[in-house]
Order: C-alpha cells, then structure tokens, then sequence
C-alpha cells in the first residue's frame, strides 16, 4: 500500500510539512505574533535609535545607510531564531501530548523524520521573512531586487541552523514549563549579544570581550549571512560558521532522539 | 510453521538499577487475540515501547511478522499499528486531518490514503466525525480514532496499551468487541495490555506480567482452570 522507493520517503517529508502548515494555519496569532515582532522593532525601535545610533560605511553597504536598513537583516534572523524556537517548543508539546510516539513510530529512520520536522519548520519561517521583507519594502528598506532571491539560500541555511538549535534544545527540555528558560538564557541573550541590532565594530568600541562573545555568537552569523546576501554578496566566514554550527546542532539532536537514549519520549511504567 | 504475528525472546530492560523487564519471552500467533496482564507498573509499557523501539532493544531478539526489530526496523514497524495507553492523536486537527497524517509517515500517497481514511473511519463507526476536531470527541470516539489511526497502513499486528483506561462501560465494550471484530474479519492480531480480567476470554491466550516477569503463558482457559482472579492472585499476590 505504501509507496515504493524515494516517492514513499516524499510522501512522508509532504506529509510532515503539510500538518506543520495546518499547525500554523490554525493558529493565526503565532503568524501574526511573528510579524508584530520585528515590525515593532522595525517602527519603533528602529525609528527611535536612527538619531542615536549613527553607522559609518560597513560591508556589504556601499554608503551610509539609515539604522533601518542596518536593522533588517537582523530582524530577518530574529523571525528564524523565534520560529526555531517555537518549533523546539512544538516538539515539547507534542511530547507531553503524546503526538510525538506517532512521529517517532514511522517506519522511516529517526534523522529522517527529524530533518523532514526541521525543513517544515523552515519553510514556514521564509514565508514570514519575505512577508516582513515586503512590509519593509514599503517602509523605505529597498535592498537590490535581486537580492529578494539572492537571501532565499541565506534564509534557507540560517532557518536550518536555528531550527535544529530548537531541535537539540527540545531533546534536552523534559516539560514546556522549563521553556521560560530558554526564553531568558537562549533567544534574549542570543539576539542581543550578535551583529542584528549594533555593527560589531561598535561592541568593540564599549567591551572587547562582548564583542568577542558576539563573533562567537552563531547567531551574528545567520544575520551576516542574510546581510550579505541581501546586497549580493556572499559572506564566507559565515557561511562556514553557518554550516558548521548545522551539522552540530543536527547531529546532537539526531543523537538525543536515538532510541537508544530513549529521550524521545518520557519514561512511564505500565 | 507459521511465523508469529510477534516474537519476544529473552528482552530484558533496565532504568539505571531498576529492573523494568527481566528475561521476557512471549509470542503472539497470527490472528489471535493475546491479553498482557498486569498490574500498574509491571511493565506493559516498557514492553510496548520496545516492541515500538521508542526503547531501544539492547538484550534479546523482538521480531514481528518475522523482521528483526533491530537489524531491520523499517518492515517491523511497517506491520505495527499501535493504540497508545495515551492520547496520541492532534487535539488541533480533524480526525481526518491526523489519519492522512499518519498515512503519510507510512508513506502512503494521498489519493490512497484519501481512500483508506473513509473505510477506516466506517470500521469504526466514525463516519460522520471525519471532519470533527479530535478536542471535539467524547473519550470512547477518541479511542475509536486512535483504533483507526492504528489500522490505516494496514498493519499485520495491533498493540494496544491499556485501550479502555478512562473510558465507561459501554465505550469499552464497543472498543473492545471492534478489537476482535478486526481479528476475526480482516485477519490482523492483537497484543491487548490490561489490568482488567473482565477483558479476557476463556479462549484468549493470556500472557501474565509481574514486577518485569512473565509468569504464566498460555490459554486462559488453562490458568487455574479459567478461575482468572484466583490464578492471578495465586501467581502474582496481588488481588486483581
């Protein structure tokens, strides 16, 4: 009855994809939570600091740019960590639900099942970007037309990076109690310790340790890959940083989902 | 010889010193109805999640339909369906919604699985809650859509972990009575885990767990003279 071969292992990633989807569909304030987000850091935030913050040229800007246009590939990045992290969460829930055994029962290879979870999760998270991006657009953020398409591969692995964070996070948090703390030890100090709101050149100027903590940061790394890309240019450190940091993430999440850990489900007798 | 529909031989399974399971051998044959009884914490669950390798198996051999759980676990859980002691269905999707989902982790291409989504759903006699969310059910409706999950890849052996916990006296006879509707017209076999003697027929095959052991195999007929509560007691010392 199951397909045969490769059709049936695209069968099983449509099929997670499409239930992620439903899962957002259905909750329509997490789509909108998501783009209230950065759009208030982009009107608000943004506008209040433009005078404050002044930016002397920094790659990949040919110019002077406005802190607006600076703050955008950051705010790109902060969609991804958050949508990662909301996947970490969904994980957790469906854990506690029990949602996760019928996952985990598929007669495909775990990893498989893992990696078809994360690209859903991703997927959704490019779709939010390109809906802030075009929200952006019309609040003056006019990066090159070309780079709308140059960023989808940038999106695609920073999303990728950030999700299985989420994932090797979700392998490690036993109840969505403990997710407050992911919240304050991981995504606050992830985004405000990286290059999405202040250049890097600036952190040095205040702290040279922060500003080591925040070329560490994987996170500065997801934004200047979306940067670079977004104005055509391709930044190669981060894209190692990137990829590395993926392989990681991936594979200590593929590692702590092995039945063999049995961290996959909460123990329970019967 | 027929290959058994389930093989368990020599599985033991151990949380750091706690002995979950010791030394467990059982088989379930094709098209029989086999009851795991046990009290809370005498390791049913353990055994289902082995046998479902949500543990992995590192003592002993689990074979089903004839595959090796661990060198072969594709085919093995291909021919499982599982009912989980728990609720495992997506409260925020329709019932309709879950099962193509689980098609999918089968495998099984939509316009098929489309298909098989009405035929299950009329097994069970929940036609008409299709396009119900699964939060929408009462608890016996919800255990009949956890029975269609299960059964929607076709799979040669059903587990069910405690299938009637939490639900009324009617709801549980109807899951139950469909459980063996199922053995006896469309030919799959059952592993049923209970605490419940009522559950069991004089002509089921009962396999009785106790603190990780198994201490009776056999018809249940056969245990003290069918006298289930005497032989449970006799067996185990615990009052059933």
């Amino acid at each position: 009855m199951s397909a045969s071969g490769m059709s049936g292992w695209w069968v099983a990633f449509a099929g997670i994809s499409r239930r992620e989807t439903l899962r957002f569909v259905n909750q329509r304030g997490r789509f909108l939570a998501a783009l209230v987000r950065p759009l208030v850091w982009l009107f608000i935030f943004a506008a209040g600091f433009r005078a404050v913050l002044g930016l002397s040229i920094t790659a990949p800007y040919q110019t002077y740019v406005l802190y607006e246009v600076y703050v955008t590939p950051g705010l790109c990045a902060m969609i991804q960590l958050f949508n990662g992290m909301q996947s970490s969460l969904s994980m957790v829930y469906d854990r506690e639900t029990g949602a996760m055994r019928t996952l985990l029962v598929s007669p495909y290879p775990r990893w498989f099942l893992l990696a078809s979870k994360l690209v859903a999760g991703v997927i959704v998270s490019i779709i939010q970007v390109y809906t802030f991006l075009l929200i952006a657009w019309f609040w003056g953020i006019h990066p090159p037309l070309a780079g709308f398409l140059a960023v989808l591969p940038a999106l695609l692995l920073s999303g990728l990076m950030l999700g299985a964070m989420g994932l090797f996070l979700s392998s490690a948090i036993r109840q969505l109690e403990n997710f407050a703390g992911v919240m304050n030890f991981v995504i606050f100090p992830m985004f405000f310790a990286s290059s999405a709101l202040y250049p890097l050149w600036r952190m040095r100027e205040s702290s040279v340790l922060l500003h080591d903590i925040c070329a560490l940061n994987p996170f500065t790394h997801s934004v200047e890959l979306i940067r670079f890309a977004l104005y055509l240019q391709v930044n190669w450190l981060s894209l190692g940083v990137v990829l590395g940091c993926l392989a990681l993430f991936f594979g200590g999440a593929v590692l702590m989902y092995d039945p063999g850990r049995g961290l996959g489900i909460r123990r329970k007798g019967g | 010889m027929t290959t058994p529909a389930l093989s368990v031989q020599n599985v033991s399974h151990s949380f750091g010193a706690f002995r979950a399971l010791d030394d467990v051998s059982l088989t379930v044959p094709r098209g029989s109805f086999t009851a795991l009884l046990g009290v809370n914490g005498a390791g049913k669950t353990t055994l289902f999640n082995l046998i479902t390798r949500l543990y992995a198996n590192r003592s002993g051999v689990i074979e089903v339909a004839g595959h090796d759980l661990r060198r072969d676990p594709g085919p093995a859980l291909r021919r499982l369906g599982v009912v989980f002691q728990s609720r495992a269905l997506d409260a925020d999707l329709t019932v309709q919604q879950n099962l193509m989902y689980h098609a999918a982790l089968h495998g099984i291409p939509r316009s098929k699985a489309r298909a098989r989504v009405v035929e299950v759903l009329a097994q069970v006699d929940l036609s008409d809650k299709a396009g119900a969310k699964v939060s929408a059910l009462s608890g016996g409706q919800v255990r009949r859509a956890e029975i269609s999950r299960a059964l929607i890849h076709r799979p040669e052996l059903l587990l069910l972990d405690e299938a009637t916990v939490g639900l009324d006296v009617k709801s549980r006879a109807e899951v139950l009575s469909l459980t063996r509707w199922l053995i006896a017209e469309q030919g799959v076999s059952a592993l049923w885990a209970t605490h419940i003697l009522d559950e069991i027929a004089p002509s089921d095959r009962l396999v009785i767990l106790h603190r990780g052991r198994v201490l009776f195999a056999g018809l249940a007929r056969d245990a003290a003279d069918g006298d289930l509560t005497r032989a449970f007691l006799e067996l185990t010392g615990v009052p059933a």
